[in-house]
């Protein structure tokens, strides 16, 4: 982990390249650089993330977990004005959550920034604003909590900070919206012992936006934690998941749903570490691909030496549903310890014709059965969820799209 | 009603011939079967009826009305009245069964220009014809056919046929895999349905359905052609002497 006082001794030690290394800035790192330097108001941190940043550049393909998003030369530009992202202009999710409001950071969120890769040092270079919910001992959220981050036109940073104190429970819901711009948007989710939490991030921009999400969880002992991503709008899109599994006897669940449609280029990339013994997870992810859509799910899983009967599972199931799409999947399993169960799987395929042919030969026409049958392969995950409204809610989203592009 | 016209068609994958020269009339409120042995062209028979694509008809017709269905994709057929009862009902996983069945049946109603059905109606029609064949409701909030026992399976295809009420009903050993009382029960489900503008093609190997659904003629196929036709006497021939014999005599 790079923290600013780590860097200084780096650059100390030569060992942190400096700005006149990067042979030519691209026009995206010149706007950042400069925007960062004509920011009013900066900090020690913010100092020491965007020297990261200026010392390395944007990530290119050679960086190993950008491999398939090639940051650098597909982010051809960023917005020049930096803004505040802004809440409150939809409604909620469902019908009775209550909405959080985004404010400034204080300096307490500022100390959990992280700044070991591109996404964590343009947020730590630039975030000013978040939501943060704190869910006391015992505590049980009634009905879901949601946070908007909605971004237009400009660019914005924002980092969310989200805790359950040990055997509180509930649901917060995280949307990013807005039309068109640049956000970075991280959330930081401490999940105490004996908690149970489930956190949804619904993720449907418009398609001239850039977005770069990362989730930062940490689990307690006995906690069961579900993660549900729905990505289905923005242009170019990364959604990092950073899961410490930190407590024995705990339950980490992940559900993503992404529906890419032509132009579009969405990249979930997943890094979950089983740090302790007797732990459980289970990834399950559901791609559609349409036109010249392009995905990526890059999900790793790391199992330590102490952690002994770790049980993980990972499946990425995508419907290809043209010839011009593309979908990467890397699953990558680093196991130390011997006694582990792990697996993972990956499917690509069309829509079945055997399943067509049936539902056309009951006189549902064809766009309409296939339609029905991409909805079959993604609702079936958004099941897992429990939680009725939610479901509801979740599945109109996708009827949308599949109305749009289907 | 249904008119099939020296039929020829092929695996569209591979040229195979599968159906030689098939010549069959099927009229109004006729119930017509066909029996014939293992791999003679049944079932395909049956989903070239439905259009299904991995067939291609290389000459002759199918007429139904007086009109030909070559043309038209398996939806098209299905709203214009066709109905396929499966031999083997493929397994959906994600679609649940109650909203397939309302999407199949609105679509069919938007076809014909009717308005789509609203939905306490549609889940009563659904009861009351799910009644009639035992069928459980709580079976049709699972994914379509999933888990459904081959019992199941078979009823679910009836009840499908009772809500979609198709002028030409065509069964795929809809009884194969049906117990003695699901047997009554499915053909029970069929006879309520004959009626004078409705015909069926009841495709079978044994007599014992015969008894419950009582055809009008009964068709033997052989290699992918109707080698002898008659009443339903002839069900009861070959029950008693097999297939042989009328091979022999067509060869
Ligand atoms: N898609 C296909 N690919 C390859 N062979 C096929 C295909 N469809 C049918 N056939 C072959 O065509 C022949 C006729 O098959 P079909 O299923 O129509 O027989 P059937 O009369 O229904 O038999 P059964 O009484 O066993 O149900 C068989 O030899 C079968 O293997
Ligand atoms: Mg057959």
């Amino acid at each position: 982990m790079v923290t600013p006082k780590s860097l200084a001794k780096q650059r100390k030690a030569g060992k942190v390249m400096s700005v006149v290394s990067i042979a030519k800035l691209t026009e995206a790192e010149e706007m950042l650089f400069s925007a960062y330097d004509e920011r009013a108001e900066k900090s020690s941190q913010s100092d020491a993330a965007i020297a990261v940043l200026k010392a390395n550049g944007l990530p290119t393909r050679r960086v190993e977990s950008w491999h398939y998003t090639d940051l650098r030369s597909v982010l051809k530009n960023v917005p020049a004005e930096v803004g505040e992202a802004v809440s409150g202009k939809v409604d909620t999710l469902v019908g009775n959550a209550s909405l959080l409001a985004l404010d400034a950071l204080s300096n307490h969120e500022k100390a959990d920034f992280r700044f070991d890769d591109a996404i964590g040092q343009l947020n730590g270079a630039f975030a000013t604003s978040g939501s943060s919910l704190n869910v006391g001992a015992g505590e049980k959220l009634e009905s879901p909590k949601e946070i908007q981050n909605a971004v237009e036109g400009k660019a914005a940073h924002t980092t969310h900070t989200v805790s359950f104190a040990d055997k509180s429970s509930g649901t917060v819901i995280e949307r990013q919206l807005g039309e068109g711009g640049f956000a970075t948007s991280v959330t930081n989710l401490k999940i105490g012992n004996e908690a149970e939490v489930s956190y949804i991030i619904v993720q449907g921009k418009g398609v001239e936006a850039t977005h770069l999400g990362q989730i930062n969880v940490t689990l307690g002992a006995d906690a069961n934690f579900t993660l549900f991503v729905l990505n289905t709008g923005g242009k170019l899109v990364r959604q990092e998941i950073r899961i410490n599994v930190a407590g024995e006897g705990s339950d980490f669940q992940l559900r993503g749903v992404n529906l890419i449609g032509d132009g579009q280029h969405i990249d979930v990339t997943m890094d979950l570490c089983h740090n302790v013994p007797n732990t459980t997870s289970e990834e399950i992810i559901r791609n559609v691909v349409t036109g010249k859509g392009k995905g990526v799910f890059q999900g790793r899983i790391a199992v330590a030496q102490i952690a002994q009967k770790t049980d993980a599972k990972m499946a990425c199931n995508t419907l290809l549903l043209s010839d011009e799409g593309d979908f990467s999947t890397k699953p990558e399993l680093e196991i130390f310890a011997d006694d582990v169960a792990c697996g993972h799987g990956a499917t690509f395929t069309d829509l079945e014709p055997s399943y067509l042919f049936y539902l056309m030969s009951r006189g549902i026409p064809e766009k309409e059965a296939r339609a029905l049958l991409i909805k079959g392969f993604v609702d079936e995950i958004v099941e897992d969820l429990d939680h009725e409204a939610l479901e509801e809610a979740i599945v109109s989203i996708i009827d949308s799209w599949l109305d749009q592009n289907g | 009603m249904l008119e099939i016209k020296n039929l020829h068609a092929q695996i569209a994958e591979d040229g195979t011939e599968i159906i030689r020269g098939l010549n069959l009339k099927v009229e109004q409120g006729e119930v017509a079967a066909i029996m014939g042995p293992n791999g003679s062209g049944k079932s395909t028979l049956s989903y070239i009826l439905a259009g299904r694509e991995d067939y291609e008809v290389t000459s002759g017709d199918i007429l139904f009305n007086g009109e030909s269905i070559l043309e038209m994709d398996p939806a098209e057929r299905a709203a214009s009245g066709v109905f396929l009862a499966f031999q083997y009902p493929v397994e959906i996983p994600g679609v649940p069964t109650m909203t397939f069945l309302k999407t199949a049946m609105n679509a069919q109603r938007k076809a014909r220009g009717e308005d789509e059905l609203a939905t306490p109606d549609f889940i009563k029609l659904v009861k009351e014809a799910a009644g009639k064949l035992s069928i459980n409701m709580e079976m049709l909030k699972r994914p379509l056919n999933v888990g459904f026992s081959g019992g199941e399976k078979k009823r679910a295809e009836i009840l499908q046929m009772a809500l979609l009420s198709p002028e030409l009903c065509v069964l795929d050993e809809t009884d194969s895999g049906l117990d003695i009382d699901a047997l009554k029960i499915v053909s029970d489900g069929v006879n309520a349905l004959r009626e004078q503008n409705r015909s069926f093609l009841v495709i079978t190997h044994y007599q014992r359905l015969l008894e419950h659904i009582v055809p009008d003629s009964v068709h033997v196929l052989y290699k992918g052609q109707i080698i002898q036709s008659g009443d339903k006497s002839l069900a009861l021939e070959l029950e008693a002497n097999g297939y042989a014999e009328i091979i022999g005599k067509a060869a």
